[in-house]
């Protein structure tokens, strides 16, 4: 397993791994019902049975979910919900289709949010608000970049492992969107350690058509286009140019990327780059479209939320939008369940937890019948050994 | 004057040896950890699910202190909780080669649902706390100052719950099977080149699962002393990025238990810092000293240390018969 000498390497038998998987002896039907949709079938049968054990009605919670999540207004929640995860979700897929683990996503989040909250509404009096928005949104996608660039760097140029470095920086930018939010962006009206709110105003516009006073409709901010666009723009970017497939090379064996003559340490850095501005925009879609302020405990943790939807959807930016539509509603109205079962909200950990543990089961039996792994672990995997020999 | 009253209170004895005594208290479970996790990753199995791990030892010793007043009880209660949930990694990741990155995710995003659902079920309105756990003191040097602390509530470095002195003597001896027996050698070679320990007629599935279980153990134990000697009660953020800690902590070790001893005491002694601070009217931000362990190691890192040792096998899961 550690010999890597070119001759070992030429013996490698071929075996299907490209990323949309092979389909050798079940459909492609079978395929997509095994891999992206039994976890979830499999997690919510295990949560009813959970429910059951401890006196619920698992009936009654599913469709309290549902009517938290979808009915009267709840529905604009949800789809405001979308806007942040499905933008932590594309950033995902780039980083995990170049074969990177980034998990420090909250580190990076939560700093964004910190600086544009901080900033936002100091702007906010002096600009036009379109230009302020726009402004912000550019920072905190920035804030989110530079975020990456160490881990960034010591992977390029020292091959030090992204893990180790990820989760150090996510503490250090936890830390550091507190220190800021108590200090320098503290609101001075008040002694709670929080940011001064924006005007509102001065937030993001709603999509048109999605206020109505008569229905009690506050409106769904644009945000949620703007994650939706950046979703196309991924999967263009990863399937139709030639930066995705550098990217996608560099996933799939870091080894051929070399021989390829790729610049494989700049790859690295515009992969990192890449994901940290998406994290960025998410911070700024919460911010600016739900919250308006930042409290310094605030720490809403997507992060890992979002990794099971993105392999579920097999590292897909479009394919990710329904599993987003799910998750978002999951939490929204699982909120609202759990307070009406007289459970915690956390129960929607568990189902989140679940579906990923049923998500590599399946993946194993799928393995085992038609091949191919869409999961980075499979590059991963390669690129360490490779990095060892 | 007054100043010179806040200088000899700040300094003295007894908020020195509070200091101690609070480094060792928040240091004592990462070090359990991360003893754990690098013997996990030392067989090549990078266990992502310690935070879970802990969860579940924090919880389940917890209750078992709880219902049998016993903090031995407890620990036990721990050890088995942790274990018993790195099971899954066992099954998932050694046993089948699953990915060891999201089956960890998936095993701490579970634990934290599981135990807070099953605590809010259990003590919603209870919330009970336990009481203050008993301390050995080593006779003789338990009389020094700030090092002894006898007769201080959280005692100090020499005056101590019990169990921490076996965990200290734990790493020592985890230190010494590692590099001086066969049994730690088949651990580093699981997890350099399983291949070659196969070939010995060793199990690597064996040694990886036997790994991956002292390492939920510990975690689990670690999560216990959290619950029962450290904070006296449970809570669903007790743990609060400890396992993530106790992870990197393993990766900086090198591989080498000790290191793995004075990184958890030193970020222990961050977090004593910053409680010290406050009652000194010290102006430091909590937040920046909780930063200053891993600002600390970067810059090691970036400077000096580069290439962070990790074994050549790390995360890969083994498979008889390809290469």
């Amino acid at each position: 397993m550690t010999e890597t000498t070119a001759a070992a390497e030429l013996r490698e038998p071929p075996r299907p791994r490209e990323v949309t998987g092979g389909q050798a002896q079940l459909g492609r039907g079978g395929d997509f019902f095994l891999r992206s949709i039994l976890p979830l079938v499999l997690a919510l049968g295990t949560g009813a049975i959970i429910l059951v054990a401890i006196g619920v009605d698992p009936i009654q919670y599913y469709k309290d979910v549902y009517s938290g999540g979808v009915q009267f207004a709840a529905w604009q929640d949800s789809l405001m919900r979308v806007a942040p995860l499905l933008l932590i979700a594309v950033g995902l897929i780039v980083v995990f289709r170049a074969g990177i683990w980034n998990l420090g996503i909250d580190g990076q989040f939560l700093l964004a949010a910190a600086v544009i909250s901080g900033i936002g509404s100091r702007f906010e009096e002096h600009l036009p608000n379109t230009i302020n928005l726009l402004l912000l949104f550019v920072i905190a996608g920035a804030v989110g970049a530079a975020w990456t660039i160490v881990p960034a760097l010591l992977k390029a140029r020292y091959e030090l492992n992204e893990i180790i470095t990820t989760l150090m920086m996510t503490f250090i930018g936890i830390n550091l969107a507190q220190i800021l939010v108590k200090g320098p962006f503290q609101d001075s009206s008040t002694t709670t350690p929080q940011t001064r709110a924006f005007d509102f105003t001065a937030l993001l516009p709603s999509i048109p058509g999605t206020e109505s006073t008569s229905r009690r409709w506050p409106g769904v901010h644009v945000g949620l286009l703007v994650a939706v666009a950046a979703a196309f723009v991924v999967w263009f970017l990863m399937s139709r140019t030639s930066l995705g497939l550098r990217l996608q090379v560099l996933g799939a064996s870091m080894r051929s990327a070399r021989h390829m003559g790729l610049d494989v340490p700049r790859l690295i850095i515009v992969a990192f780059l890449l994901s940290g501005f998406f994290v960025g925009l998410a911070a700024a879609t919460e911010i600016l479209g739900v919250k308006g302020y930042q409290r310094a405990d605030w720490n809403p943790a997507f992060g890992l939320w979002v990794v099971p939807l993105v392999f579920l959807a097999r590292l897909h930016a479009i394919g990710v939008i329904p599993y987003v539509v799910l998750l978002s509603l999951a939490s929204i109205g699982g909120d609202y369940a759990a307070q009406n079962a007289g459970l915690t909200p956390q129960f929607t950990l568990l189902l989140v937890g679940l579906t990923l543990l049923f998500m590599a089961l399946t993946e194993w039996i799928a393995r085992r019948t038609a091949g191919g792994s869409y999961l980075p672990g499979a590059s991963y995997r390669r690129h360490r050994a490779e990095g060892a020999g | 004057m007054t100043t010179v009253l806040a200088a000899t209170g700040v300094f003295s004895e007894q908020a020195l040896t509070a200091l101690v005594a609070g480094a060792i208290l928040a240091g004592v479970p990462l070090m359990f950890a991360a003893l754990g996790e690098l013997v996990s990753q030392r067989a090549g199995v990078l266990n992502i699910g310690l935070e879970g791990m802990m969860l579940m030892g924090a919880y389940v010793g917890f209750v078992a202190a709880y219902h049998g007043s016993s903090e031995w009880l407890g620990f036990g209660a721990g050890l088995l909780a942790g274990a018993g949930v790195s099971l899954l990694m066992v099954l998932f990741c050694v046993r089948w080669g699953l990915d060891q990155i999201v089956t960890g995710i998936a095993i701490t995003l579970t634990c934290e649902g599981a135990t807070a659902l099953i605590f809010e079920a259990e003590f919603a309105e209870s919330r009970p706390t336990l009481g203050a756990t008993d301390k050995v003191a080593i006779p003789g040097l338990s009389d020094l100052p700030v090092a002894g602390g006898k007769g201080e509530s959280n005692g100090s470095i020499f005056t101590q719950p019990l169990v921490v002195y076996l965990g200290l003597a734990l790493a020592v001896l985890v230190a010494w099977i590692l590099r001086r027996t066969h049994m730690g050698l088949n651990v580093r070679a699981a997890g350099d080149a399983p291949g070659a320990l196969d070939a010995a007629g060793v199990s690597v599935f064996a040694t990886r699962s036997w790994a991956v279980l002292f390492a939920g153990a510990l975690a689990g134990l670690g999560g216990a002393f959290l619950a029962i000697v450290g904070a006296g009660l449970f809570q669903d953020t007790i743990v609060g990025g400890r396992g993530f800690i106790a992870i990197v902590l393993a990766m900086l070790a090198r591989s080498r238990p000790l290191w793995a001893v004075v990184g958890a005491m030193l970020f222990g002694a961050s977090l004593s810092i910053a409680d010290w601070a406050q009652v000194a009217q010290i102006n430091i931000s909590t937040d920046f000293v909780f930063m200053l362990p891993f600002l600390l190691v970067l810059f090691v890192l970036v400077v000096f240390g580069r290439r962070a040792y990790l074994p050549a096998a790390l995360a890969l899961p083994y498979e008889r018969g390809t290469r």
